[in-house]
């Protein structure tokens, strides 16, 4: 027999590639496997630059008055992420927070029905609104874009319809509407219940999201939805839940916008639409789902905030705050499709 | 129907024993797409201990028959019989829960979720007691412990640690945590599509080992593959799809590749191979 030439050494099963990784590599692998940093530093810089500029920027009342001001965004920004999470988008969200303050507003001044009753009828109103959007993604199976934006308007015509175009006020109101509204003071620091109920939200939906099966399968879905379904998960019904979580979650923020405004306004939060989106971008969570951190939102809803009261204390016209949300806004995107090319 | 299995269940040593009942039987199945017919009767058995490769042309209906087992799509007639009992499986949830895990070619893998949340994907384990009752909590130090001796049990111990996000494998390794998975899992076959398709030529290697120790622990193995080299290699019988239904099994020990391409194509009439070349037990 002829020798052969010698057999290949057998490979070990898996092979390693490891790519020899520059600075610029590895600040992209970093802020890739901390979704939150990227948030974090531009958080801390804008704080710092408007300190310098501005010397009341940190003040108490300053620092309470921007925590109010994220408190609706933030909120409507967290049910917005679970959305976005599933690489879905919700361009509902300031119209079903309308309506439902509305629906809490018109019940308890109009019917007197009395205030726990209004504030439950208002977050059924604002699942059932959730699920509405979800069931037309699901079942019929259009873009959440096109749903959205068809829900957008149903939705605030609705709201009209409802509110006969007429703001209720305050005091017609049961408190229990209005307890978001209220301050608690800590330490000379001002802070509303609505803030408060605003970081609980957060704390819940972290644990939901990170803890249980629910959580894994929303970042599943949003990652790769074939791959989601052939594992066995329901991705319909995942979507359904989200859908509907995110349509509570916007409910609360009503709650939150009538102690925030003390009245229930069918005009209120129309621009709320796209800071939600913008908080979530800013906070790092991927447009096109699977990637983020919820916190990271709380973080992005507070960059806004920061740099709408910084620049406005600053004298900066208002004209000038939205160029500069609308920078944010690009440069985020544009770092996340960087951040999202390394994968390897 | 289900006649009780025989003591004979133990793996034999190289080659199959014909008279054995199956684990898997595909029996007559169709499947039109409007005009179109991928599946005209198709027929598959697959035994206890075997890898049986299932080659076909594009268009033969190798896929459609690998879905029907799977569970990603109804047949519009026949029946697929698990251990010998007529099983329908509507839903690749179902396909599972009759212990037949797929490893599809797209892996479907979550690349932002790590191996161990891969390998339990859509069936996390939850904490004992109140926490996962009534909290839902994970048992994540579980699903870790766990991933790494199913990593262990197939020897791709190599992939560092489990906590590790799927994005940042390679492509060997990342079909090594999708079979991994079947292997875990799956009780009865694991169904493997074009394995090695998307692989360089050290990874295929790796993956057809992973392929034998999978047969070697104990489960039938159904892969899919247009490698005639890999096919030859690892496959105990293989079946020949063509027209939508089985053209031929052959023995890979009693043929060469180009008859098995030729039965393929339709070149040649499986009739007119020699008997050796049948699998045992299979009627030509």
């Amino acid at each position: 027999m002829t020798t052969s030439p010698p057999a290949p050494a057998p490979a070990p099963p898996v092979i390693d590639d490891v790519r020899p990784a520059g600075p610029l590599d590895r600040v992209q692998r970093l802020l890739h496997s901390q979704a939150t940093l990227g948030p974090a530093a531009v958080l801390i810089v804008a704080v710092t630059v408007f300190a310098v500029i501005s010397p009341g920027f940190l003040g108490p009342t300053n620092i309470s008055l921007i925590l109010q001001q994220t408190a609706v965004i933030g909120t409507l920004a967290l049910g917005q992420t679970l959305i976005i999470l599933t690489a879905g988008i919700d361009l509902s969200v300031g119209s079903i927070m309308v309506l439902c303050s509305m629906v809490m507003g018109r019940l308890s001044a109009d019917l007197g029905l009395p205030g726990p009753l209004a504030l439950l009828a208002g977050l059924v109103c604002g699942t059932a609104c959730g699920l509405f959007n979800g069931l037309l993604v699901t079942r019929v199976k259009l873009p959440p874009f096109i749903v959205t934006l068809g829900s957008l308007n149903i939705f605030f015509a609705l709201n009209l319809w409802i509110s006969r175009s007429e703001t209720v006020r305050g005091v017609d109101m049961s408190p229990v509407l209005l307890w978001t509204g209220r301050v608690l003071e800590i330490g000379g620091a001002r802070v509303t219940y609505g803030s408060l109920l605003m970081l609980a939200l957060l704390g819940v939906l972290v644990y939901a999201l990170h803890a249980t099966r629910w959580g894994r399968h929303v970042y599943a879905v949003g990652d790769d939805r074939e791959a989601a379904r052939l594992s066995g998960i329901r991705t319909d019904r995942v979507l359904l839940g989200v859908y509907a979580a995110a349509g509570l979650v916007y409910a609360v923020g009503a709650w939150i916008l009538i102690g925030r405004i003390a009245s229930a306004s069918p005009q209120a939060g129309m621009m709320d639409n796209l800071d939600s989106i913008t908080a979530v971008v800013l906070g790092g969570t991927s447009l096109f789902g699977g990637r983020g951190m919820i916190v990271g939102t709380v973080m992005g809803a507070l960059i806004v905030g920061v740099c709408r009261n910084g620049l406005s204390l600053a004298g900066v016209d208002v004209l000038w705050q939205n160029f500069a949300v609308g920078v944010l806004v690009i440069l985020a995107v544009s770092l996340d499709q960087w951040i999202r090319k390394a994968r390897r | 129907m289900n006649q009780t299995t025989s003591a004979e269940d133990t793996v034999s040593e190289q080659a199959p024993a014909a008279p054995r009942e199956p684990v898997l039987q595909a029996c007559g199945l169709v499947k039109r797409y409007g005009r179109v017919t991928a599946l005209a009767g198709a027929d598959l058995e697959l035994y206890p201990g075997e890898i049986l490769a299932v080659i076909g042309d594009n268009g033969a209906g190798k896929s459609s028959l690998i879905k029907a087992l799977s569970g990603a799509l109804v047949p519009d007639e026949g029946e697929i019989l698990v251990d010998g009992v007529p099983t329908r499986l509507p839903t690749p949830i179902a396909a599972r829960e009759a212990g037949i895990e797929t490893v599809h070619q797209s892996l479907a893998v979550s690349p932002s979720l790590d191996i161990a949340a891969n390998l339990f994907l859509g069936r996390e384990p939850r904490r004992p007691g109140i926490l996962g009752s009534v909290f839902r909590m994970l048992d994540r130090p579980r699903m870790r412990a766990e991933a790494a001796r199913h990593l262990d049990d197939l020897g791709i111990m190599t992939i560092q640690n489990p906590n590790q996000a799927v994005e940042t494998l390679s492509g060997g390794q990342r079909q090594a945590v999708a079979v991994a998975r079947a292997a875990a899992f799956g009780n009865k076959v694991v169904i493997m599509d074009e394995p090695t398709a998307a692989l360089g030529v050290r990874e295929s290697r790796a993956v057809l080992d992973l392929v034998l120790r999978v047969r070697d622990n104990g489960l039938p193995v159904i892969l899919i593959s247009h490698n005639m080299p890999h096919v030859f290699e690892v496959a105990d019988r293989v079946h020949v799809q063509r027209l939508g239904r089985r053209a031929a099994v052959l023995d890979p020990a009693g043929c060469s590749m180009s008859d098995a391409v030729a039965v393929m194509t339709g070149a040649l009439d499986p009739a007119e191979l020699p008997r050796e070349a049948h699998a045992p037990g299979s009627v030509g």
